[in-house]
């Protein structure tokens, strides 16, 4: 494995480069094909490693005594090697391809490889056609090298660069200003995470003197239960995850990041960069299975994001924000999963979320797309006789969403619910919240739907005239996802546990160590809750109803339902923003205009005026001496006479 | 007697006055004028002093003075009327072309 496996970085950081840097020269089918095609390139190398996973034995693919976490563990180069007075460091450049992994690179490059075809149509028209796939392919590589990255200093390289081509990406329109703001804010946000990992590095570095996951995972297995140790480094990794994949309180960036184009949103903001945070804390079960408190504040983030982030969605307008806040809420059903023990189902939900979310975004895509760029769903409707083939795809993925059995959507959200109840004591409100999150979620999906593919149309007429279904390369990608949207379920149902016996090597490997730090049943264990599924259907009959009844006939001027207040609270999302605003940007603000105007300005700029200004002065002063005036001169003269007289009798 | 710090008093302000005329005054001839009347306080001075110290050299010096003085004006006179002679007017200001 080791002789590919190189190749997933190299494919996509060669698209990066040579569309970056001769991209203009080239023409939109020599572009398209380099940037999909290192990605399409790195989809078969997944497959392929994959496939030879699957040959492998899982007694072969972990093993925590030695110094490698079993054969998809090499290193590819040996860079930091030193001993450092009574410790030692040593970082190596390696890649590590388990199932974990492997689950994360076919959706990187699986949904990807979509997405960048459906690149092809939706930007055909912009004359940055090639900086696009250029950076989209920087993305990939980032997002991959954050997963095959065998030690955690790799994994943050790829954590940071995925934060770039986020940056890059939502500013991609550029000479927009809202754009920019929102990459900034992004970027912003992102580095704040990037604090926390970089700071439980440091910690780890310190402790034990490695970085790479064997080591770190074999030595903290030898931790008791709730060190502090352990838990510091688990909560500043989880300040990092909270922040890439927007869950509270750092969330704020992720609705804004819709100024990128409608593939970014897709790929980025749904599919991909947002569930590393669930990646990184599921590669580290290790740690949060030692530390109660830890995974306790993962759930309690993750079911709190959801349910805020759903009432927030169920008052959007845009298209694109509905979706965001979906993900933010989806996300953090996987947050609380990870949170209460069952990586594999939080896994699980992020490969259906990622077929679903994205199918979705392409969707919304396609509705932008055929209406020149408008975005608000209150001047919309009636598409769906209009758009018939992105009806349907959205339809899907709106059932996939809700819940609907059997589309994959179902299996997934069923499975985290059920391991929230399973656990018992407080983890009921988790549960509470994951089934008001869900209800949410039925609602505002379909009420989405409505307004936009069905009543009257509210569209303005010259927009009208040029409504078209998407193209070809557009529509495909759309319906590959919306066959996986629908039967991806299957890899994960009671009874056919593929994905949770896939995933066993990487996390039941703990009961090996003969220790069950978390007393909650796996996957495989929970019975199916006839009681929990009857209350979802009932649910999703409700809120479905709820929403054709109110939004069936269009849009209401405000939730006439909610009282005024309620509005406005969940139209300022919880006036986070405000809060920030007045914590964070109105103090720096003022330190930056005070350090520019009396730093800067007053006392830096006025010591070097004020040596210019002392040294004309001087000069003024001196200006007699060479005036050719001769009264000056005898004065001088005198002055000099009383000056010595005066020096002469002073000794006296 | 008259004491002798009279006399220097005496002299001081005349020095004094024509210090103060070299300085404040433009035409050249006044100019000239509070030189000697400089120079007069200074011999005033050397006078008062060898009368004191009971000495000849104080008023020998005198002689010197006085010499010196009169061929000073000669020389002095004879810039000014040139200069009179080529700008038409004497004002100690108007001659700055040493400027620089």
């Amino acid at each position: 494995m080791q002789n590919y496996a190189w190749l997933l970085l190299a494919l996509p950081l060669a698209g990066f480069a040579l569309n970056g840097a001769i991209g203009r020269r080239l023409s939109k089918n020599a572009i398209a094909w380099i940037g999909c095609g290192s990605v399409g390139l790195s989809l078969v190398v997944s497959v392929i490693a994959y496939l030879q996973l699957l040959s492998w034995r899982p007694e072969q693919m972990v093993d925590l005594g030695s110094s490698t976490l079993g054969k998809g563990d090499f290193t590819y180069y040996n860079w930091v090697t030193s001993l450092v007075g009574a410790g030692t460091l040593k970082i190596d450049f390696g890649m590590l391809i388990d199932p974990l992994t492997a689950v994360m690179l076919l959706v990187i490059t699986g949904v990807g490889f979509l997405i960048h075809v459906y690149s092809i149509g939706y930007m055909r028209d912009d004359p940055d056609y090639s900086r696009f796939f250029a950076y989209m392919n920087l993305f990939i590589f980032s997002m991959v090298m954050l997963v095959v990255a065998n030690n955690f200093l790799f994994l943050l390289v790829g954590w940071g660069l995925v934060g770039l081509s986020s940056y890059l990406l939502i500013g991609f329109w550029y000479m927009r200003k809202t754009a920019v703001l929102a990459a900034r804010k992004a970027l912003i946000m992102n580095i704040i995470g990037d604090v926390g990992i970089m700071l439980a590095i440091f910690l780890m570095v310190r402790q034990w003197g490695f970085v790479d996951y064997a080591h770190v995972f074999a030595k903290a297995a030898t931790y008791k239960s709730g060190d502090p140790i352990i838990t510091a480094i688990c909560l500043l990794l989880l300040l990092g995850a909270v922040a890439k994949s927007a869950q509270l309180p750092l969330h704020t960036w992720l609705p804004d990041a819709m100024e990128g184009p409608t593939p970014v949103s897709a790929l980025i903001h749904a599919a991909t960069m947002v569930t590393a945070g669930v990646y990184l804390i599921a590669r580290c079960h290790v740690l949060y299975d030692l530390s109660p408190v830890s995974a306790g504040i993962v759930a309690g983030i993750g079911a709190s994001t959801a349910l805020l982030a759903a009432t927030i969605a169920v008052v959007q307008n845009d298209i694109k924000r509905v979706l965001a806040y979906s993900t933010m809420s989806q996300i953090g059903y996987m947050f609380l999963a990870v949170g209460v023990g069952a990586y594999a189902s939080g896994m699980f939900h992020l490969v259906t979320h990622a077929f679903f979310k994205a199918l979705l975004f392409m969707g919304a895509g396609s509705v932008i797309h055929a209406m020149g760029g408008e975005q608000d769903i209150r001047k919309m409707g009636a598409l769906g006789k209009r758009l018939p083939q992105t009806y349907v795809l959205f339809t899907l993925g709106v059932l996939a969403i809700a819940g609907v059995p059997p589309l994959s959507g179902f299996w997934s959200k069923d499975e985290i619910l059920a391991h929230a109840w399973a656990w018992g004591d407080w983890h009921i409100a988790l549960w509470a919240m994951g089934v008001g999150t869900a209800g949410l979620t039925v609602f505002y999906m379909f009420r989405l739907g409505y307004l936009t593919f069905l009543g009257s149309s509210r569209v303005e007429r010259d927009v009208a005239a040029h409504i078209h279904e998407a193209p070809l390369s557009m529509t495909a990608p759309m319906s590959v996802l919306g066959i996986l949207a629908v039967l991806g379920g299957f890899i994960q149902v009671p009874g056919f546990t593929q994905l949770n016996d896939w995933l066993t090597p990487v996390f039941g490997t703990f009961s090996n160590a003969g220790r069950n730090f978390i007393a909650n049943p796996r996957s495989a264990d929970v019975p199916f809750e006839w009681g929990a599924f009857a209350i979802l259907m009932v649910l999703i009959v409700v809120a479905f109803s709820a929403a054709r009844t109110l939004y069936q006939a269009g849009p209401r001027p405000k939730l006439s339902v909610v009282p005024a207040p309620v509005y406005t609270f969940l139209v300022e999302k919880w006036y986070f923003d405000r809060l920030y605003e007045l914590l964070f940007e109105r103090p720096v603000y003022w330190l930056s205009r005070f350090t520019w105007a009396r730093l800067d300005r007053g006392f830096i700029d006025g010591l070097v005026n004020g040596v210019a200004r002392g040294i004309a002065t001087t000069s003024n002063d001196l200006r007699p001496a060479e005036s050719g005036f001769v009264r000056t001169y005898a004065m001088a003269l005198v002055a000099g006479v009383v000056l010595i007289l005066v020096l002469a009798i002073g000794q006296r | 007697m008259v004491s002798t710090s009279a006399y220097l008093v005496v002299g001081a302000i005349l020095f004094s006055l024509g210090a103060l005329g070299v300085l404040i005054r433009r035409n050249p001839i006044v100019i000239f004028m509070s030189i000697e009347m400089m120079l007069n306080a200074a011999n005033l001075t050397f006078v008062a002093l060898s009368r004191q110290l009971h000495s000849m050299d104080g008023q020998i010096f005198v002689f010197f003075v006085m010499t010196v003085a009169a061929a000073e004006v000669v020389i002095g006179l004879a810039i000014i009327v040139s200069i009179f002679r080529t700008r038409n007017e004497v004002d100690v200001d108007t001659v700055n072309s040493m400027k620089g």
